[in-house]
């Protein structure tokens, strides 16, 4: 049995190379390997949406890959919206409205948002909701969710 | 929750994958989309010696417009199809149901050849093979062969597969002239498995229906098309007796099961009431509405 395969993934911009275990999922390869904790592991089975990445544009649940299945894929995590100092409009309309209480969910729920404003126009907040059905929060915090992500489509603010 | 340790490999062609799975035998997997795959390995359900990544086979998720018929490759992810024109030109119950299937995650990555593979008996694709009357084009180091769909889900996540073949490719025939569709399902929560969903098409001549088609899941061990329904409705106008006699013969044509997410009751006379809505919706499209 190989023991490791050789990647090189592109990860928020930069080239990571490593020798990874073929069963290695790529969330713990994020966490783990790289050091990139933003990505949150809740369920490990693709119910809960915390480990949401964006894999050459699409989101994906990083539980549900291997990290060897991201060899010479673009990979973006929650680290490359933006920091503290300068957030981007969809982390700013989080803030704005509360949209967040103990923050778990928070990284997937970003990176499912950036993927559903860019593909589909939201013109309701039932299609919000439904974009979101994925990905849970038990804070309840679905409500303040809904409306920064709203306030994003109505600023036309897409990422 | 980690998967067992297995061996990879990327196939690089079709030739490759089924070679690899021939030298394995029973104990390779194919990953496809992997969206059902990975949680069975991250619960440990499976171990599989082998992974055999066919996810960079080159052409083989395409959709191809043919003279009388639509081909799609099967590593086609369920948002290329959700999306796709020629898919909402020719099967917009297609595009509608598809839809349906998880979440925006879910079907960035899922694959429609994964899910008849894997035949979950309450997944929305199965039943839509079986509602389109697809055939499946089938490889192996053998050779190729292909299934039509109504022979091809033999029971809870069993197909007509033997472990050393790779389904390529699906194709369905363009429907009818005045055609119209219906789909309806029950979930508990948005994006999960139907605890009960019909789709219908009903192709009509003026006022009579020609062809009807009804095809469910979620309420025995595979999908299902419910004949007798079907049979009653050709040669009539869809009123409210012939509604009546449809949602009667689906409920005695189904031995839906009892399980945690709904009792066999239930999912009975849920069948039933979506049966009756899918066939209207099929009605008022058909006739223009």
């Amino acid at each position: 049995m190989k023991k490791t395969c050789e990647i090189a993934v592109t990860v928020n911009g930069t080239v990571y190379e490593a020798a990874v275990e073929p069963r290695l999922l790529l969330a713990d390869f994020l966490r783990h390997t790289l050091g990139l904790t933003g990505t949150h592991v809740g369920c490990e089975h693709g119910v809960c949406g915390a480990c949401t990445v964006l894999v050459d544009g699409d989101s994906a649940r990083s539980c549900l890959m291997l990290a060897v299945q991201a060899d010479g894929r673009n990979v973006e995590t929650v680290e490359s919206l933006g920091s503290i100092a300068q957030m981007n409009a969809l982390q700013k309309s989080f803030h704005a409205h509360h949209a967040l209480q103990c923050g778990f969910c928070t990284p997937g729920m970003l990176m499912t948002a950036t993927d559903l404003l860019r593909k589909y126009p939201l013109a309701t907040d039932d299609d919000i909701r439904k974009g979101l059905s994925g990905n849970l929060c038990r804070c309840t915090g679905y409500e303040h969710i809904v409306k920064a992500i709203r306030a994003v489509v109505k600023a036309g603010e897409n990422p | 929750m980690k998967p067992p340790a297995f061996d990879y490999i990327v196939a690089s062609d079709c030739d490759t994958a089924v070679a690899a799975l021939a030298r394995a035998g029973a104990d390779a997997k194919i990953l496809a989309g992997g969206q059902s795959l990975m949680p069975m390995l991250n619960f440990r359900l499976l171990r599989p010696s082998i992974l055999v990544d066919i996810n960079r086979i080159p052409g083989l998720g395409f959709i191809e417009e043919m003279p009388d018929s639509v081909r799609i490759g099967a590593l086609t992810r369920h948002f290329q199809l959700e999306t796709s024109p020629l898919i909402g030109k020719h099967f917009p119950v297609l595009s509608y149901a598809v839809a349906h299937v998880g979440h925006l995650a879910i079907r960035n990555r899922g694959t429609i050849g994964g899910s008849l593979s894997h035949a979950d008996p309450a997944a929305e694709l199965p039943m839509m093979a079986l509602l389109l009357g697809a055939t499946l084009s089938i490889a192996s180091a053998a050779g190729s062969r292909t299934v039509a769909a109504r022979d091809f889900f033999l029971d809870t996540m069993t197909v007509d597969l033997d472990g050393t073949e790779l389904l390529t490719e699906i194709v369905l025939q363009k429907l009818p002239p005045q055609t119209g569709w219906g789909f309806e399902e029950i979930v508990r929560r948005q994006g999960d498995f139907a605890l009960a969903a019909v789709a219908a098409t009903l192709t009509l001549s003026g006022n009579e229906i020609v062809q009807a088609r009804i095809a469910l899941t979620g309420v025995g061990p595979t999908p299902l098309r419910a004949a007798e329904a079907e049979s009653l409705l050709v040669g009539h106008a869809f009123d409210e007796s012939r509604r009546r006699r449809a949602i009667e013969a689906v409920r005695e044509a189904i031995s839906p099961e009892t399980d945690l997410h709904a009792s066999a009751d239930l999912r009975r006379h849920l069948a039933g009431v979506l049966t009756g809505r899918a066939l209207a919706a099929a009605w008022r499209r058909g006739r223009g509405g």
